[in-house]
């Protein structure tokens, strides 16, 4: 838990992005962007971790985030990506979209585009709930169960999914540069492919009967595998990490007991995707970890994880091959997967996080930004 | 009636002419409403102020620096909660102390930032808030340390003391540094100042590191310099830390104290006036002390500086003896006493009550008395104190300061723990309280279910998702309401969506939100009206997967079992038209039979036409009915030839 340090920003946050850094140097990231949520003026804020200006304080304060700026934003900030190193889309509770641009010389932020009312119902605005960039297209989806389609600088929409969903449309990503995946609140999951024309999915995922309760339980947050396309993961209310394949049935391949509450978020790691990261309503953060080839367990090896280990080793429920095939291509027959709970112990709720090289950065409910840039990967 | 402790503040209302109009109010949360009223009995409608005001009392919580505070010792509060469910009962002090001491590290970050803002704001009226809140979080400290840390018999007390007032002076650092970063330290105008702050806060080596510039100015008065060097360095300080026992540290004291007395008598710095100063207060001489009041600015700075230099080692009970006379000597006769001076001088007499009475009239925010009474009630420190009202103080003071956070905005989420944490009345609050939580979206209502039903209040989960179901329902997504309904456990209102999306279907003749009717599983058994919902939708799909037996049989059974409702009747039999005029035969003999003995039950029923309505209506329905009359009549046939024939 060392070299993990609260940052109160008097700001509940809902969100928690790094900014992009170039593929080709092998820096870290030290920028980030937070979305608050909640508070009467909800703003979207830049910070650094760099070293500059504080480096004179010494150790004790590295990776103490520094504000650098900070804009107004309406509504609850309900989502935020990056859609290049200066550009931020976000998604507000009001139903706009604003692409917000940083500006680094003068380390201000402005409005370069927005499209106000993009998810709405025929009187009200309707809140929209997740954005998903690959530059230049943006892709959002709302509570009114639209999928939005829309291209940076250009002001028009390219394309809508009436009534994509009956119901609220919780979290998007992209699984190819034309396909993306869409999760709701009654637990589905849909495959959306823009060459195809009409309003219906391409395929539709059920968590059905596997859920612990047998309910349709709500799901909140997905990602996709960073270099197996077909791989997902996802996260709803119950707490349980869910692993599809998109390819094979309509049943997750495995489901894990994780957190106590809703799953808010959940990340591969983008360039170790043997690692996994979760957040929860219940104020935990987990790091999920295939073990290493070894028979024996990384908690047992010592040196690098000192933290706690709340459970090791917990054998998937079913599905136990194909899921360390995917996930941990070579050892299959010794899968075991290892979490590690990575805040102390708080009670609010961690809505968001996002992990780059070796930092981590989680926003909570109890308006604390934490930083830690020694992921152990 | 009891007597009003203090005289209630005036608030004035902007724009307002209490001499001419007249005020209503209205109690909120954490505010009050007030508008403006007619008071004559006739006429007069003309001239109404069209605004309502909202006066507030608790601005504190508006502060983004107090947040902090707020947020980080909801942390603690839990933690020290935790504390008695763990340990049976000895040994808890020492956690206690780290609470207070968690705390105070707290009050302390925070401290910290609002002198920082109170400096460098331009706003005096902000600066002095700022200050203000500053003097008051202190405090927190100081009570802390008396009433929990501090062990009665050791000689512990002024360390505390001077760690306090350190705190509470902490300008002083600010300007040594500007002193020493000057290019002569020695000849500016500050200098002596610091070194003699340096001095009355008990912090020696810093001085002594001061006057070392001033002695490297002056080789002639080296010796001198030398000398107080000597004296300061040598002080006693009483360490409970240390083997040293009390005597002992006494004896060591008389000791440097007669060598001080030594160098004031030889004159040995009656050629400095600052040094043989720095003497004099070093044997505690209160006339010299007095004179410094611009440094010491406060009776308790000099409380704490005479008894360092007076009386080190003493004991808490004596505490209120000195304090009182601390402040009569420092405070001019005729100035009153500020509602501070007398806080700080009931917690020196150890008269808790009265510390938190006078701070709960004194401060605008609940804060502080909140989680002071809650730590020394854990303690046991607080006697039972029966209220006229509520349950008890710790209680009343918890469920203020939460009700307080749940009127902002953003920190309602706080109070829930708080909430938790109020045995007797706790439960009742938050029912009231969470019901009333704004809900813009559907993650923040995610939010205030999961901390309902983590406390199981089933009912306010129920309410909720009816207010969110009925929220859908006004924008027209009934999926959306469906669900809420669903999990709202809400089968008046699943019947009620049900009914809605048979009517769409009536009206356009497909059904909307297929992904979620479809995907219904046992949540369909909620309402009769959603069972029949979701099998009349399977009967679709089989139907249109030309499953044409089973279609037959789901359909036969939800009139037969009573499922259907019989406004809905006539559609079912409509339905079945089609499968009646299959070339095949797929209603048997039996099934027919129940098919017309349903017709039959749906006509008999109808047979008084109702006169309004329109007579092409009627034709269709009459036609309607032939038709299945015959069609029922051709199957019935059918199905006796076949059903005969099979068993040839």
């Amino acid at each position: 838990m060392e070299g993990i340090n609260a940052k109160y920003v008097s700001k509940k946050i809902s969100k928690t992005r790094w900014r992009p850094v170039s593929s080709s140097s092998l820096q870290q990231p030290d920028i980030f962007a937070t979305g608050s949520w909640d508070n009467e003026d909800n703003s979207i804020s830049i910070w650094s971790i760099g070293e500059n200006g504080v480096s004179s304080m010494g150790d004790e304060f590295e990776g103490d985030p520094q504000l650098l700026c900070e804009y107004k934003h309406n509504g609850d900030v309900l989502d935020l990506q990056f859609l290049d190193q200066d550009r931020i889309v976000t998604a507000s509770s009001t139903g706009a979209v604003t692409i917000f641009r940083h500006h680094h010389n003068s380390q201000t932020l402005s409005v370069s585009q927005l499209w106000e009312r993009a998810h709405h119902y025929p009187c009200n605005n309707a809140p929209c709930t997740g954005v998903v960039c690959n530059s230049p297209e943006i892709v959002t989806v709302g509570e009114d169960g639209r999928i939005m389609l829309f291209r940076a600088d250009q002001e028009g929409v390219l394309r809508t999914i009436e009534k994509a969903d009956s119901s609220a449309i919780h979290a998007v990503t992209f699984l190819r540069t034309t396909e993306i995946l869409t999760v709701n609140s009654i637990g589905q999951l849909k495959l959306w492919d823009f060459r195809q024309p009409g309003n219906e999915p391409s395929q539709i995922l059920s968590l059905g009967g596997a859920s612990r309760t047998g309910d349709r339980v709500p799901l909140h947050c997905v990602d996709r595998h960073p270099n197996q396309q077909h791989i997902v993961a996802t996260g709803g209310q119950d707490g349980m990490l869910c692993i599809w394949d998109v390819r094979q049935g309509n049943m997750p391949i495995s489901l894990m007991e994780a957190h106590t509450s809703e799953m808010w978020e959940v990340h591969f790691h983008p360039s170790n995707p043997g690692h996994l990261f979760s957040c929860s309503e219940d104020g935990s953060l987990l790091h999920w970890e295939t073990s290493s080839n070894t028979d024996t367990p990384s908690f047992l090896q010592g040196g690098r994880n000192t933290s706690i280990i709340s459970r090791s080793a917990i054998a998937p429920t079913g599905g136990n091959q194909s899921l360390i095939n995917a996930w941990l291509t070579g050892d299959s027959s010794k899968g075991h997967l290892e979490t590690t709970h990575m805040l102390p112990s708080q009670m609010l709720s961690v809505n968001s996080l996002d992990v780059l090289g070796q930092c981590l950065v989680c926003g909570t409910d109890g308006e604390a930004i934490y930083v830690n840039r020694h992921v152990p990967i | 009636m009891e007597e009003v402790d203090v005289e209630p503040t005036t608030t004035p209302i902007p724009g307002f002419d209490s001499n001419q109009k007249h005020l209503g109010f209205v109690w909120g949360p954490g505010d009050i409403l007030v508008y403006e009223t007619i008071y004559k009995a006739s006429g007069g409608s003309a001239g109404g102020c069209p605004f309502v005001h909202e006066v507030r009392k608790d601005e504190d919580i508006y502060s983004p620096i107090l947040r902090k505070l707020f947020n980080e010792s909801h942390h603690i509060f839990v933690g020290l909660q935790r504390i008695r469910e763990d340990l049976p009962s000895k040994n808890k002090k020492p956690q206690f102390v780290s609470i207070s001491k968690n705390y105070r590290s707290v009050i302390r970050a925070c401290m910290e930032e609002l002198q920082q803002v109170a400096v460098s704001t331009q706003d005096a009226a902000l600066a002095t808030q700022y200050g203000n809140q500053v003097e008051y979080l202190s405090n927190f400290n100081i009570f802390c340390t008396l009433f929990v840390v501090c062990d009665p018999l050791a000689g512990s007390l002024v360390l505390h003391l001077l760690d306090w007032v350190r705190l509470h002076k902490a300008d002083v650092d600010e300007k040594a540094r500007e002193v020493l970063a000057s290019e002569s330290p020695a000849e500016h105008q500050a200098y002596w100042d610091v070194v003699i702050s340096y001095v009355l806060q008990g912090r020696m080596d810093e001085a002594r590191q001061v006057l070392v510039k001033q002695a490297a100015l002056q080789p002639a008065a080296r010796v001198m310099f030398k000398l107080l060097d000597n004296l300061l360095m040598k002080m006693p300080i009483f360490n409970p830390g240390e083997t040293q026992t009390l005597t002992e540290f006494d004896v060591k004291w008389r000791h440097w104290r007669e060598e001080v007395d030594h160098c004031l008598q030889d004159q040995s710095f009656a050629s400095n006036r600052h040094l043989e100063d720095i003497c004099k207060i070093l044997v505690g001489d209160e006339d010299v002390l007095l004179e410094y009041k611009e440094l010491l600015s406060t009776w308790y700075h000099f409380l704490v500086t005479r008894l360092l230099f007076s009386h080190p080692t003493v004991k808490p009970t004596e505490l209120h003896y000195y304090a009182q006379s601390s402040m009569h000597m420092f405070l001019d006769t005729r100035s009153v006493p500020e509602p501070l001076d007398s806080i700080l001088l009931a917690a020196f007499e150890f008269d808790i009550h009265q510390v938190i009475k006078d701070c709960s009239i004194a401060l605008n925010n609940w804060w502080f008395v909140g989680h002071l009474t809650d730590l020394l009630d854990h303690c046991k420190l607080l006697q039972s104190h029966n209220l006229h009202f509520g349950s008890n103080l710790r209680e009343f003071l918890l469920l203020e300061y939460a009700s307080g956070l749940f009127t902002h905005h953003s920190l309602w989420q706080l109070a829930v723990d708080y909430f938790d944490h109020c045995p007797e009345f706790g439960r009742v609050y938050l029912e009231l309280q969470i019901e009333r939580v704004p809900l813009d979206t559907e993650r923040k209502a995610l939010k205030v279910i999961r901390i309902c039903e983590q406390r199981q209040m089933t009912e306010q989960v129920r309410s909720i998702c009816k207010i969110m179901a009925k929220k859908a329902l006004r924008n027209n997504r009934l999926g959306s309401a469906l669900s809420w309904s669903i999990r709202a456990k809400d089968a008046a209102f699943a019947t009620l969506i049900s009914e809605r999306f048979l009517q769409d279907y009536c009206a356009k003749g497909t059904f909307s939100d297929l992904d979620l009717i479809d995907n219904l599983g046992p949540a369909m058994l909620l309402s009769d009206r959603l069972t029949f919902l979701g099998k009349y939708r399977e009967f679709h799909r089989l139907y249109g997967e030309k499953r044409f037996s089973d279609a037959a049989k789901l359909l036969l059974s939800l009139m037969t079992a009573k499922i259907a409702p019989h406004s809905f009747w006539m559609t079912l039999l409509t339905d079945a038209l089609p499968l009646l005029e299959q070339k095949e035969v797929i209603f048997s003999a039996d099934q027919t039979h129940e098919l017309m003995f349903c017709l039959e039950e749906l006509t008999s029923g109808k047979s008084v036409p109702t006169p309004d309505r329109p007579m092409q209506d009627e034709d269709i329905e009459t036609t309607k009915i032939e038709l299945l009359r015959l069609a029922l009549a051709r199957n019935l046939a059918m199905a006796i030839v076949k059903e005969g024939t099979v068993e040839v």
